[in-house]
């Protein structure tokens, strides 16, 4: 049933019992044509786009937990395209142009609200990165703006642009398109509108082995619900990759950490964009509930334990009541961790294995959320045809052997 | 937070340390082909289960050491010196649910 004026009016009158289940439950069947590992946003649009636009109709999503219950709904749901290499440039903003669209594509609200996101720089370092990254995108058609430390506090009124403090102010980047979306409505859309096309989702539904056949290529998966036969199978398991992909005896450039976000106690609203600070390493935006919705950084060690250290959280504190200072004594209601893949140049792996059949998108580290739709879009790409789309063509695992990273870590000299 | 047993210095707070990635990577000067270069600088085996790792004791003795632990827990098993095998430790069963927070031995 879709979401609509007339059907919500329909609904009333029965004291909105008749909405139907948003997505079938069905029990796993032998046989799919494809399979994605992974049930978080990113596996969920790939289902979506694999169907709606290739044509694939008997496919699966199979996960071992409940969709979205992962880093999906453990990020800070922050949305921006301001990366500074080209090829950075495309995903991203593939991803952006897809989220102004998405609630009407999905018939599902994801709350995308573009209200700005905001990179601040605290020294001549950062301004240097940042006017570089603002030129970069502007020659890209991307929009990112320069700000002086007034103009900064125009869009934030509560930021503290005080030259006192420990890491004065010196400027900021804007882009007025980034912001935020609902992240439990990214995978519940994705979910549902894939459901109707006819894409099974299989909750609880742990992968424990991949089958090959002779020549090496993927037979299928061994499941906590049972074995499937498939010839294609897409990962994207996110922080468990490496363990996924182990099944089938690749090794992968990955590393899973545990990143933190936390929330405040629910208050009226005082920020009106996502604020970001990298180099004293803390993000700030407010939920449309009222919490403040607060990143911090990753542990210094692999770990795939969902929770971090709690110095890691009370440093990123320490830095949000510096900038912040009238937050200073706001309760956090909420602390949790979720584990990230992260690759050594801080650039996703989206596209083929050496194993035939075998996909994977993967090492989204710490900054995935934002590019759930793109990176959804073109892999279903990949994974429906076989070949890389364009804008994830450079974006291969191979490029570590032959050295052409993009490597957005040393351009931007923090983790993102 | 680690409490880190340093086979110098004892138990130390996790903040004395330093993270050095993966242990027993050994670079091999005989097969420096791409892939092989490739596979010793980026390619890591980052288990869910027992890894062992390089820690420095950088606020302590300086000095770098491997350690033992299992990534799901974050429980330590073993440390030991460089150059020292690997001690054969018997892997603790982990709880599928949230793992307990402690990382005390």
């Amino acid at each position: 049933m879709r979401f609509s004026l007339l059907n919500l009016i329909r609904q009333s009158f029965s004291h909105n019992q008749g909405w139907p289940e948003q997505w079938r439950s069905p029990e796993p069947k032998p046989r799919y044509d494809a399979i994605i590992v992974g049930g978080g946003g990113h596996g969920l649009a790939t289902a979506y786009y694999m169907a709606a636009e290739h044509g694939m109709r008997n496919i699966a999503v199979v996960e071992k937990g409940w969709i979205g219950g992962g880093n999906t709904g453990r990020n800070t749901t922050i949305i921006r395209s301001n990366y500074l290499w080209e090829e950075s440039e495309g995903l991203y903003n593939h991803a952006l142009t897809l989220w102004q669209d998405l609630s009407h594509t999905l018939n599902y609200n994801v709350m995308y609200s573009p209200r700005g996101c905001m990179m601040l720089a605290h020294n001549i370092h950062d301004v240097q990165v940042f006017k570089r990254h603002v030129h970069a995108n502007r020659l890209a058609g991307i929009d990112n703006e320069w700000l002086t430390p007034q103009q900064a506090q125009d869009v934030c009124p509560i930021l503290n642009i005080s030259k006192d403090i420990r890491y004065p102010i010196v400027g900021a980047a804007l882009q007025r398109r980034g912001g935020t979306a609902r992240h439990d409505a990214v995978a519940w859309g994705y979910a549902r509108a894939a459901s109707a096309l006819g894409v099974d989702i299989l909750q609880n539904c742990e992968v424990t082995a991949i089958r090959r056949d002779q020549a090496g290529a993927v037979s299928g998966i061994e499941t906590t619900r049972g074995a499937i036969a498939t010839e294609r199978l897409g990962v994207v398991a996110a922080g468990n990759t490496s363990h996924v992909m182990s099944m089938a005896d690749v090794r992968l450039p990955l590393e899973s950490y545990p990143l933190q976000a936390l929330v405040s106690e629910p208050v009226k609203p005082v920020m009106p964009c996502v604020v970001m600070s990298n180099t004293i390493h803390a993000y700030m935006s407010q939920s449309d509930k009222g919490e403040l919705v607060i990143g911090a950084g990753t542990d210094a060690y692999t770990s795939y334990s969902q929770t971090g250290g709690l110095h890691i959280a009370t440093h990123t504190l320490d830095a949000i009541c510096e900038l912040f200072p009238n937050v200073r004594r706001l309760r956090m209601l909420r602390n949790w961790g979720g584990i990230v893949d992260v690759t050594p140049d801080r650039s996703p792996i989206i596209g083929l294995t050496p194993v035939p059949g075998l996909f994977v998108n993967c090492g989204w580290g710490t900054g995935g959320f934002k590019a759930t739709p793109g990176s959804g879009n073109v892999f279903a790409h990949t994974v429906a045809r076989g070949v890389p789309h364009a804008i994830n063509a450079p974006f291969t695992l191979d490029r570590f052997r032959t050295g052409r990273l993009i490597d957005e870590a040393a351009a931007a000299a923090v983790a993102h | 937070m680690l409490l880190i047993p340093c086979p110098y210095c004892g138990p130390r707070n996790e903040l004395e340390f330093k993270h050095g990635g993966e242990a027993h990577i050994a670079r091999n000067p005989g097969q420096a082909d791409d892939q092989a270069w490739a596979e010793f600088l980026y390619v890591r085996s980052n288990p869910k289960g027992v890894v062992a790792e390089r820690w420095r004791h950088t606020a302590g003795c300086g000095r770098f050491f491997n350690c033992l632990r299992h990534t799901v827990s974050d429980q330590i098993l073993a440390t030991y010196k460089v150059g020292e095998a690997r001690p054969d430790v018997e892997p603790v069963p982990v709880p599928s649910a949230e793992p307990p927070r402690s990382s005390q031995q």
